[in-house]
C-alpha cells in the first residue's frame, strides 16, 4: 500500500477520454437498469425473503385449515394471491433506504437527467428479480392447493401484470416513507388501498378461469391498471423522492 | 483560458440574494456571489452556518426560499437540465454502493457523461491510488478509500462546475494535496469550483472565499 501511495503522491492526473457524447436518456436509462442489476443480484438475501415468505404462507395453510381438496381448492386463489401480495408489499420496503443513506439517491436527483425514468429502472428491475420468480413459483404452489389445471396459466399471467401494479404502486409508498428510520406498517397503510383493485381482479380472473369462463376480461382490467401505473407512477416516485433527499 | 477579465465575460453561476430556512431557521440571506470559469470558491463558516445547506442548494437538493441562481446569464428555472449536466455534485455521502466494486461505481458515474471506456476507469483508479482494488466490493474498502472512489470521478468528468462538500474528509496528506493538484488543473483548464472544507486552501490559484458566519 505504501509504494502505492507514494507512486501517485504527486497529483492525481487529468485523464482525457477518447470520445465524449453526451448521452441519451435511453442510454442512461440503460447504464442505471445494469446497475441495479448488479446490485440487486449482490443482494441475495433480500431476493430470497419474498419468496420464502409466499412458499412459507402457502405451505402453512393446509396445515392450519385442512388438507383436503373440497377446502383447498375454493380458497386457493385468494390464499395464492394474498400471499403474493404481501410478499411483494414486503420486498418494496427497503426499495430507496440503502439509496438514500449512502448518498445514490443524491446522486440519482443532481444527474442532470429526469429522476423519474431512473426510478422506474429500478423498480423495473426489481420486479423482474423479485416478481418473476414469484410468479414462476406460484404454479407449484398452485398444485399444492388443489388448484384447477386450467387456472394455472390465469394464475401465472394475473400475478404477473398484478405484480407490476404492485411494485410500481408500492414504490411510491417506498418512496414516500424513505425518508423515516423504520416505515413497515406505515408504507402498509398507505398503500394498502391502491392494492385493492388488483387483489380483486386478479382473484376473479382466477375464479372466472376455475368457473370455466373466459378471465380475458380481469386479465384486460388488470394489464390497463399496469399500463396507468407504468405511465403515472414514476413522476409521483421521483417527486417523494425529492422530499425525502430535501428532509436530510 | 486562465481566468479570463472577470469584468467582461458573463460568471458562469452567479447568486442573487439567496436566502435559505430550514426547519423554520434562517440559515442565511441576502448572499451573492459570482463564480466565474477559473475560479475556486470556498464556502467558510462555522458548524451550522449552512454550508451544507447552500451546497444541496446549489445542486438542487433544497429549495430556496428567495433570491436568484443565474447559470451563464440565464435564470436557472429556464435552464435547469444545461446546469444540471454541467455540474457534479459530491456530498457528504458520495453514493458509493457497498455492494459494488470501485470499477462498478465508476461505470454509473461515467455512463452519465457519455464514457464508455474500461480502460480510461481503470486508469483512473490508478490515479486515486486504488490499483488491486478494482474488484473488492467497496464495502471492504476503508473509508478513505470510499472516498477516493468518489474523487476518481473527478480525473474523467468532463463537467466543468464541481461542488464538492468536504472533498477532503478521511483522505490522508498526499491524497488531500493530490486532489488540490487537481483541483488547480480543472481550474487552469477553465473550470470552477465551489468547495466547503476546513481545510487551508491559501496557496491555490483563484480562490476566493465566502464567509457564511457573519452575514446574518
Amino acid at each position: 500500500m505504501n509504494l502505492v501511495k507514494k507512486t501517485n503522491a504527486a497529483a492525481f492526473c487529468r485523464l482525457t477520454p477518447k470520445k465524449v457524447n453526451s448521452p441519451s436518456l435511453m442510454a442512461v436509462f440503460i447504464a442505471a437498469c445494469r446497475r441495479e442489476w448488479q446490485l440487486q443480484v449482490r443482494r441475495k438475501g433480500d431476493l430470497i425473503n419474498p419468496l420464502v415468505f409466499f412458499a412459507l404462507v402457502v405451505v402453512l395453510f393446509p396445515l392450519g385449515v385442512s388438507p383436503t381438496a373440497e377446502i383447498l381448492a375454493p380458497v386457493a386463489p385468494g390464499v395464492l394471491w394474498v400471499a403474493a401480495l404481501l410478499a411483494v408489499l414486503m420486498s418494496l420496503d427497503a426499495l430507496f433506504r440503502p439509496d438514500l443513506q449512502d448518498g445514490s439517491l443524491e446522486q440519482l436527483l443532481v444527474c442532470g437527467y429526469p429522476a423519474a425514468p431512473l426510478s422506474l429502472a429500478k423498480v423495473l428491475v426489481h420486479w423482474l428479480l423479485s416478481c418473476v420468480p414469484l410468479v414462476l413459483l406460484a404454479p407449484l404452489l398452485g398444485v399444492m392447493l388443489y388448484l384447477p389445471f386450467q387456472a394455472q396459466g390465469v394464475l401465472m399471467l394475473s400475478l404477473l401484470l398484478g405484480s407490476l401494479t404492485l411494485s410500481l404502486v408500492g414504490a411510491i409508498g417506498a418512496a414516500l416513507t424513505t425518508g423515516l428510520g423504520k416505515s413497515g406498517v406505515l408504507m402498509t397503510l398507505l398503500v394498502l388501498p391502491f392494492y385493492m383493485p388488483v387483489l380483486i381482479f386478479g382473484t376473479g380472473a382466477m375464479q372466472a378461469a376455475i368457473g370455466g369462463h373466459t378471465a380475458l376480461a380481469h386479465l384486460a382490467l388488470l394489464g390497463a391498471l399496469a399500463l396507468v401505473a407504468l405511465v403515472l407512477s414514476p413522476w409521483a416516485i421521483a417527486a417523494a423522492l425529492r422530499i425525502a433527499v430535501s428532509g436530510e | 483560458m486562465i481566468k479570463t477579465s472577470a469584468k467582461s465575460v458573463p460568471a458562469l453561476l452567479s447568486a442573487r440574494k439567496l436566502a435559505c430556512v430550514r426547519d423554520e431557521r434562517l440559515l442565511f440571506s441576502g448572499l451573492n456571489f459570482d463564480l466565474h470559469a477559473g475560479e475556486l470558491l470556498q464556502l467558510e463558516g462555522p458548524n451550522g452556518a449552512g454550508k451544507t445547506s447552500l451546497m444541496r442548494l446549489l445542486a438542487g437538493l433544497l429549495p430556496f426560499s428567495e433570491g436568484e441562481l443565474v447559470w451563464q446569464g440565464q435564470p436557472i428555472a429556464v435552464c435547469r437540465e444545461a446546469f444540471y449536466q454541467s455540474m457534479l455534485f459530491i456530498g457528504h455521502l458520495a453514493g458509493i454502493k457497498a455492494e459494488l466494486t470501485p470499477l462498478e461505481n465508476l461505470y454509473w458515474f461515467a455512463a452519465l457523461e457519455g464514457i464508455d471506456d474500461e480502460a480510461l476507469l481503470e486508469q483512473a483508479l490508478r490515479q486515486v491510488g486504488l490499483a488491486g482494488y478494482e474488484d473488492h466490493p467497496c464495502h471492504q474498502l476503508s473509508a478513505g478509500q470510499k472516498r477516493r472512489v468518489a474523487l476518481a470521478r473527478l480525473t474523467f468528468t468532463q463537467r466543468p462546475v464541481w461542488l464538492l462538500d468536504e472533498p477532503f474528509t478521511a483522505l490522508d496528506k498526499a491524497a488531500v494535496a493530490a486532489v488540490e493538484q487537481l483541483l488547480i488543473a480543472h481550474s487552469q483548464a477553465g473550470g470552477a469550483v465551489i468547495l466547503t472544507s476546513h481545510h487551508a486552501l491559501e496557496e491555490l490559484p483563484g480562490l476566493k472565499k465566502l464567509s457564511l458566519g457573519d452575514l446574518l
